[in-house]
């Protein structure tokens, strides 16, 4: 007997990231021996024993700092997918605006957030809003390329089907470009998602009084390296589930792009 | 729905790109009368698929005219049934969303879209097909979900852009067969291009042979052999001599 497709989809996905989960393992044993072994001091490298600890000794005050990043992270991801795929369908119509944006768009990419998140302090003061801006600066440049170059690369001979049926300009966006430029605007957004907790990071670091930014600050100048490890794993898992929840948006958007030719099609 | 008649006059096309000037269609004239099978056969890049893009509203000639059912077609989309050489299914429908695709850009009601596209799915081979991905269809089935659209659209005249030229020799005998039974159903009007001669004459109440680039009208040939035809038709003297003498008339054209 099969086991039924949900289980032997969790299986599947076990399975592919089985090794990873076993180098990892590995790593943090090799970790936690070195540091015994070597009894490297704690302010310069915790063990992952003393880590776990300091996170179950602060764990109380984490759920509020986490709030202020996700969030941070989620709407500023949000802003970027929004004012890019505005900005990208702009660019994919009108030839000039690309031909004199995409360059501005490419120098705009080499000034460090780091310069720009004190003007946008300056600017927006030091709630979540200039944290949201970083966020959506960061993740607005491979949101608007990628969906720019799906909406222009469209298959010019499916266009020309649809318009040969009769379809309008509408139609054959809705019909041929926008299902054509879904899974290049995922990758941006993959990409985007990837970067965004690192970007309200940054922010926080400009200022912040909740969010993990400060709080790795503050466990920084406290001399609490085993902290400021709690702060980065959170931050990489944060990631993680962001990316993921990309990835199961990008799956609902465009199934056709996860059909496997053997799978069954009833 | 019976078919309107396709006329062609003095149809000329350059296409002029970076790399120079290329006349495509040298004056081609064509009349197709309604509720019959057309064929247009001729060497590779002598100009078939361009007289269909015109033809379809997709591409506006240098000069001449063309009308289906009495209207021009010149510039004007959605006025004929149109089946380009690739199949181009839409990777993001499933078979009978693809299958729907001109109803629903027709405006025509979903439901009623839907239930006359799974009713054809049986007769062209497509049954239980309904909901796969594209991806998941063998090369044949992609040609038939093709046709099985341009034969969903909404209009009098369909025009087919080498529908089997993908497909391997038995398979390609068998959607001939399959193709005159439906097509016998409704009667429209079809254009087909074709290199395939023995396709072209199973097919088609006439010939007509292209010369090479620039394309024209060098020979129409009647096909007077009575419907149904059977599929042993091709081997019959009579099947075998207007075969020799359209060779001839390629061959004619090739040279002149
Ligand atoms: N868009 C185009 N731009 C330039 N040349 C073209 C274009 N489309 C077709 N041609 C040229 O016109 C000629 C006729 O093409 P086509 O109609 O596709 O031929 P066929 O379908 O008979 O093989 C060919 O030489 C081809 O290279
Ligand atoms: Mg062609």
């Amino acid at each position: 007997m099969k086991p039924p497709p949900l289980v032997r989809q969790s299986l599947g996905v076990a399975g592919r990231y089985l090794p990873a989960i076993v180098l990892l393992a590995l790593l943090v044993a090799g970790w936690e021996a070195w540091i015994r072994v070597f009894d490297t001091k704690p302010y310069v490298l915790p063990a992952p024993s003393r880590i776990w600890r300091a996170f179950l000794e602060i764990r109380g005050t984490l759920p509020g700092h986490l709030r202020t990043t996700s969030t941070e992270a989620v709407y500023g991801l949000a802003w970027a997918a929004v004012v890019g795929v505005a900005l990208a369908a702009i660019m994919a119509t009108v030839p000039l605006v690309r031909r004199v944006l995409y360059p501005l768009l490419v120098v705009s990419q080499t000034i460090p957030m780091v310069v720009l998140a004190p003007i946008l302090i300056v600017g927006f003061g030091f709630g979540m809003t200039p944290k949201i801006v970083v966020v959506a600066l960061v993740g607005f440049f491979p949101i608007v390329v990628s969906t720019v170059e799906g909406l222009t690369g469209a298959d010019r001979e499916m266009v020309d089907l649809v318009r040969s049926m009769g379809a309008n300009r509408l139609q054959v966006l809705r019909h041929v470009l926008i299902p054509w430029a879904t899974p290049a605007f995922f990758s941006g957004l993959r990409i985007a998602a990837a970067y965004s907790v690192v970007g309200a990071v940054i922010g926080e670091w400009m200022g912040a009084s909740s969010g993990l930014g400060i709080f790795i600050t503050r466990s920084q100048t406290a001399f609490r390296t085993d902290r400021v490890f709690v702060g980065i794993v959170l931050i990489a898992l944060m990631s993680i589930v962001l990316f993921a929840a990309v990835e199961v948006l990008a799956r609902l958007a465009s199934p056709w792009m996860y059909v496997t030719k053997t799978e069954e099609h009833q | 729905m019976t078919g309107g008649g396709i006329d062609v006059h003095g149809l000329r096309h350059t296409f002029s790109g970076a790399a120079g000037d290329v006349q495509a269609l040298d004056g081609v004239d064509l009349a197709v009368p309604g509720g019959t099978f057309a064929t247009v056969v001729g060497p590779s890049g002598c100009g078939k698929s361009t007289l269909l893009r015109i033809l379809a509203g997709l591409l506006i000639p240098g000069a001449g005219e063309a009308t289906i059912d009495g209207e021009t077609v010149i510039g004007a989309p959605g006025r004929s049934a149109y089946m380009p050489q690739k199949d181009l299914l839409l990777p993001w429908r499933r078979a009978l969303a693809n299958a729907t695709l001109g109803a629903e850009v027709a405006g025509i009601s979903h439901a009623e879209a839907r239930q006359r596209a799974r009713a054809l799915f049986e007769p062209f081979g497509l049954a239980g097909f309904e909901k796969a991905w594209p991806s998941q269809l063998s090369g044949g089935m992609r040609q038939r979900l093709a046709l099985l659209r341009t034969f969903l659209l909404p209009a009098g005249a369909l025009l087919l852009d080498e529908p089997f030229g993908a497909l391997d020799a038995i398979t390609r005998r068998e959607m001939h067969r399959w193709l005159q039974d439906v097509w016998l159903a409704d009667r429209r009007t079809v254009l087909l291009i074709t290199h395939d001669v023995e396709e072209a004459l199973f097919l088609s109440d006439t010939v007509s042979v292209m010369s090479p680039r620039p394309g024209k009208m060098v020979a129409h040939v009647p096909v007077p052999f009575a419907r149904p035809r059977e599929g042993s038709i091709v081997t019959s003297p009579d099947f075998v001599a207007l075969k020799a003498k359209l060779l001839a008339a390629l061959d004619a054209a090739g040279t002149g």
